[in-house]
């Protein structure tokens, strides 16, 4: 006869000492844990309740301009830093983390049209109504981590005057070129008082220019003749063009991907081309309810931030029809300008009101030191939601988002003007030959026209 | 050497199928390429970690099952108890023995789920809680009332029990917590759970991460806890309980009474979640499925039904023996059910199809399977303990095990992760060794038997975090997060129901009669044979039509009502009529 029955020895199952660590045993045999599936479930349940309590994207807002604020930049080599510029003229550098002026470049006489700082953060250029492009020297670290704030007012090193009025600048991403938006786009060097080159295509204002992230020779303008330009410096003559039907606003490269970039439309929807191949959108981002004044892109390039005229930021995903989220506040006006933090966590935008918001990027996320241990406890709350997402009752709480009253009633006005419109076209097509009346896809509908 | 890997492999791919819970989804049809690819690499990934589970169980699971081998002519059966006591360490022979209590027996047994614990009640009123590493008796209580039926609830600090008139909560210290006589009254449960709740929450919001999810449960507890005791009034009472359970995934305590109702209390609310009347007499035998939650009855008409708290009816009702049902027992996996009647049978059956396996002969009046899937069948003085020693679902005698004569047993118990089965009987309770039952190899965070008095305090947050609503009991539980197939039920067009019409009526033309004797064969009688025949195919068809107009009639009818002012509605029906 063999035999062996299980018998376990309280000192091999147990600490020896009391400042030691319990032992853990684990037996991952699935018949252990019944239900799995419905624990998983109503843990995916709880995490999504969890996180409408923690959505608190607001951090604060800075106030000190005293007009609405205009246009923003980042500073590339410098995380907590942010140039903001208004309409009397008014130019300040912003200590994000104590959410304070470190600086103001007071000079322009018109507003500030058009901000950018060079790749290694050490010029700021500033346009403006006032037919001057000003080059600045940006403050160092210890200038913006010093008290000392009684004076801190910088010189200009440059101050070029222009024929025109700008209305947008962009500094090229790997280089010492600059290009502004006026009458035409022209392109300019750091140390020279005239453009090095101008570009010309249609008689209508330039309102905004960006250079490709990857290709630093390649800049996409959007005009007010609703045309989005794509000009390479290498050659004399614009490159291509595509004319839509509204006009657009602001144009972000996506970073990770630089052949992409996306349009901020004056008809609520953000557009998203290849540049290549720009007879059709590769998507439409629907979801605001009036003109989207600015786009920037997260450094990670999945996801962008966009600014409206109806008073609201959102965050789309780089290939999401609809936004990923929605920030309001009852005080913040008309938004004119967003940007994504450097580090992808923050939010910043400037409206009509003359303040700068911070936000965070997600909503609940959990802010400084994350532990080992949360950080695996929310990694595991994520993959469950997301495994459970498409069931209703998760769905629901994950979807659901406040809206203004204003806001809602214009989403739901809009919404029946496109299902009316959807409706006649149907009824159209009814009653018309088999094939005489062809629907063009959302994509390419807003397009007028391509031109080389 | 090759054929030594082979088998290696043959292992392996078992032990890689116990992780995979279940076969990949088919994505040959599936349409949508995006799709597909993502979910061939999430298929992939279960793949991956299934064999990942498997490779390292080597050293996760370092403890090894038990057995009993026989060698030479010795058969398993045969071997007694004493010679097993001979081999085995001291350790294990202290869980052999026989505790002797005439007075007050029988007596019925519960373990807590790591099988730390033991609680015993005497038919006449004796309850007492063992610690069964020490063998410490924790507490002992006289109740001087009948005590039917005793279970822990999630832990081993409370229990309750079935006395004579109600349903008692106690906890570890035997004082009396509830006497489920009315709902409202369980609300006080929850308080007895709030100081160390919240107790904990203030030390998890200092330091740890899992204050995040604890927090809103609480908040949620209370608001619970107050709505309920303003609103309650409805008298509902589990009145005189045969039998209880407790369902640990669900915190529910589901009871069968004198009268043959089922009800489930939540006992963290202290809500009557159901209350069902079973119309099927009275029964003490009630086992829950710990696969799935559902709660199975066994009648004296010989039928098993099943039942879940969210619906009056069982979802599953079977006839198993010719007469009275003894008891059942459910394996662990869920897939083996074994019941036993009143005519000397026991059957095992299988719960995927409901179909029987095996069919042993044999009376037992009580039925337990263990951990690793040993059967126990207990009669009067007599145990047996069936074993699938092949693996193929064929149950045959493994031990057996005879107690002292007159000794009636009336509940055999495998202790949960030991090798041990508890029996409870008229002369109090014993306990002997069944090599291989019990799980070797136990996981810390689902059932620790060296639970510190702090880890437990841990796991009574963490399994109230994760406590599932009623709705999650169902046959399949793994059907949860998945898509319900909807079935369009397409009606048929005028057409195809006057084809059928048609056809049906061809059919009773056509039908040959028989030659019947004289008289019966005359022309004219066939002819009003047939007539009647061609009639009766038509029946349904009309009566179906019949309905149909009528549904319409009504619809249409209703929609008129509901138009109308209430005071109006009356006009219109003498209108229409």
């Amino acid at each position: 006869m063999k035999v062996k029955v299980i018998s376990r020895s309280t000192d091999e199952f147990t600490r020896e000492r009391s400042q030691d660590l319990q032992r853990v045993f684990r037996n991952f045999d699935p018949s252990l844990r019944t239900q799995e599936k419905a624990t998983e479930y109503v843990r995916a349940l709880n995490a999504a309740k969890l996180d409408k309590i923690f959505a608190r994207p607001f951090i604060g807002a800075m106030d000190g301009h005293r007009d609405a604020i205009n246009c923003m930049a980042k500073n590339p080599s410098y995380l907590k830093g942010i140039f903001s510029g208004s309409n009397d003229g008014d130019i300040r550098l912003w200590d994000i983390a104590t959410r304070r002026t470190v600086c103001q470049f007071p000079g322009h006489q018109g507003a500030v049209q058009g901000l950018t700082v060079s790749t290694d953060g050490s010029t700021l250029v500033s346009c403006g109504s006032d037919c001057t492009v000003r080059l600045w020297n940006v403050p160092g670290d210890s200038f913006a981590d010093s008290d000392n704030l009684a004076d801190n007012s910088a010189k200009p090193v440059a101050v070029y005057v222009w024929k025109n009025a700008f209305r947008a600048v962009d500094h090229q991403w790997d280089g010492d070129l600059f290009a502004t938006a006026g009458a035409q786009v022209d392109i300019w060097n750091h140390n020279r008082s005239q453009p090095v080159n101008t570009f010309d295509w249609g008689t209508d204002t330039t309102i905004s220019v960006r250079f490709n992230p990857g290709e630093p020779n390649v800049l996409a303008t959007s005009a007010n003749d609703r045309s989005i330009t794509l000009y390479d410096l290498r050659m004399s003559s614009p490159a291509r063009k595509v004319i839509m039907r509204t006009k657009t606003n602001s144009i972000a490269w996506n970073p990770m991907e630089p052949m992409n970039f996306t349009a901020a439309n004056e008809d609520c929807n953000c557009y998203s081309y290849d540049a290549r191949k720009l007879d059709e959108a590769k998507c439409v981002h629907k979801d605001h309810v009036s003109a989207v004044m600015d786009i920037d892109f997260s450094p990670t390039g999945r996801e962008f931030v966009t600014g409206s005229y109806d008073r609201t930021v959102r965050i789309f995903q780089y290939n999401g029809g609809h936004s990923r989220e929605i920030y309001h506040t009852k005080r913040m006006q008309r938004v004119f300008c967003v940007k994504y933090s450097c580090d992808a966590t923050y939010v910043i935008s400037g409206s009509d009101d003359t303040n700068l918001r911070l936000w965070k990027a997600k909503a609940s996320e959990q802010l400084g030191v994350v532990l080992p241990r949360e950080k695996k406890k929310h990694e595991y709350l994520e993959a469950v939601k997301n495994r459970y997402k498409h069931l209703p009752e998760v769905k629901r709480i994950v979807r659901h988002r406040h809206l203004p009253k204003p806001i809602y009633r214009a989403a739901n006005l809009r919404r029946t003007m496109i299902e009316a419109e959807r409706r006649k076209e149907q009824r159209r097509k009814d009653h018309s030959a088999p094939g005489s009346i062809v629907t063009e896809s959302v994509r390419k509908r807003r397009i007028i026209k391509e031109v080389e | 050497m090759g054929a030594k890997e082979e088998h290696g492999d043959d292992e392996m791919d078992l032990k890689v199928k116990k992780y995979l819970r279940g076969e990949a989804a088919n994505l040959e049809g599936l349409k949508d390429k995006k799709l597909k690819g993502q979910l061939a690499v999430r298929e992939e990934l279960y793949g991956k970690s299934a064999k990942a589970a498997a490779k390292i169980e080597k050293w996760l699971l370092p403890s090894e099952s038990g057995f009993l081998e026989a060698e030479g002519i010795e058969k398993t059966w045969r071997i007694k108890q004493d010679s097993i006591a001979n081999e085995v360490g001291i350790l294990s022979t202290r869980n052999q023995y026989d505790i002797v209590l005439p007075e007050l027996g029988p007596y019925t047994l519960d373990f807590t789920q790591n099988g730390r614990y033991m609680a015993a009640a005497g038919r006449k009123g004796h309850l007492a809680i063992v610690d069964m590493k020490t063998l410490n008796l924790t507490k002992e209580i006289q109740v001087r009332e009948t005590v039917r039926d005793v279970a822990f609830l999630h832990n081993e600090l409370f229990f309750a029990t079935a006395q004579k008139k109600y349903p008692y909560i106690y906890n570890r210290d035997g004082t009396e917590l509830h006497c489920l006589k009315l709902v409202q009254l369980l609300c006080v449960l929850v308080s007895s759970f709030y100081p160390a709740i919240v107790q904990i929450m203030h030390r998890h919001s200092k330091c740890a991460p899992d204050s995040l999810t604890a927090l809103p449960s609480i908040s949620l507890l209370e608001i619970r806890l107050r709505s309920n005791s303003v609103k309650g009034f409805t008298v509902q009472e589990h009145g005189a309980v045969l039998r209880l359970q407790f369902l640990k995934n669900h915190f529910l305590l589901a009871s069968i009474n004198k009268s043959g109702q089922l009800r489930y209390q939540d006992v963290t609310m202290g809500e009557m979640v159901g209350n069902f009347r079973t119309g099927s007499g009275r029964t003490d035998v009630m086992q829950v499925n710990p696969y799935n939650g559902v709660v199975a009855l066994g009648h004296s008409s010989g039928t098993v039904t099943m039942w879940k708290p969210t619906s009056p009816i069982p979802l599953v009702k079977m006839l198993c023996h010719p007469g009275p049902i003894s008891s059942l027992a459910f394996h662990p996996n869920g897939q083996l059910m074994a019941t036993s009647g009143r005519e000397k049978k026991i059957k095992i059956w299988d719960l995927r199809k409901f179909e029987v396996i095996q069919t042993l002969s044999g009376h037992a009046k009580t039925l337990n399977f263990s951990q690793k899937g040993l059967l126990a069948a207990g009669t009067g003085s007599f145990v047996q303990i069936l074993a699938d020693s092949s693996g193929s679902q064929n149950y045959s005698r493994y031990m057996s095990h005879a107690m002292a004569k007159g000794y009636q047993i009336g509940k055999l118990l495998f202790r949960p992760y030991e090798d041990v089965l508890g029996i409870g009987h008229s002369m109090g309770w014993s306990s002997i060794l069944v090599p291989g039952s019990g799980e070797p190899n136990f996981d810390s965070w689902v059932a620790n038997p060296f639970e510190t008095s702090k880890q437990r305090r841990e796991k009574e947050v963490h399994s109230l975090l994760d406590k599932l609503p009623p709705e999650t009991i169902m046959l399949d539980p793994t059907k949860v997060g998945t898509v319900r197939q909807v079935k369009k039920k397409e009606k048929p067009t005028k057409e195809e129901r006057e084809a059928e019409l048609e056809a049906a009526v061809e059919t009773a033309k056509d039908t040959e009669f028989k030659k019947k004797t004289k008289g019966r064969n005359k022309p004219s009688k066939r002819a009003t044979k047939r007539r009647e025949l061609i009639h009766r195919a038509k029946r349904p068809f009309l009566e179906q039509r019949m309905e149909e107009k009528e549904m319409s009639r009504k619809k249409q009818k209703t929609g008129v009502v509901t138009e109308m002012p209430k005071s109006l509605q009356r006009f219109v029906r003498q209108k229409a009529g």
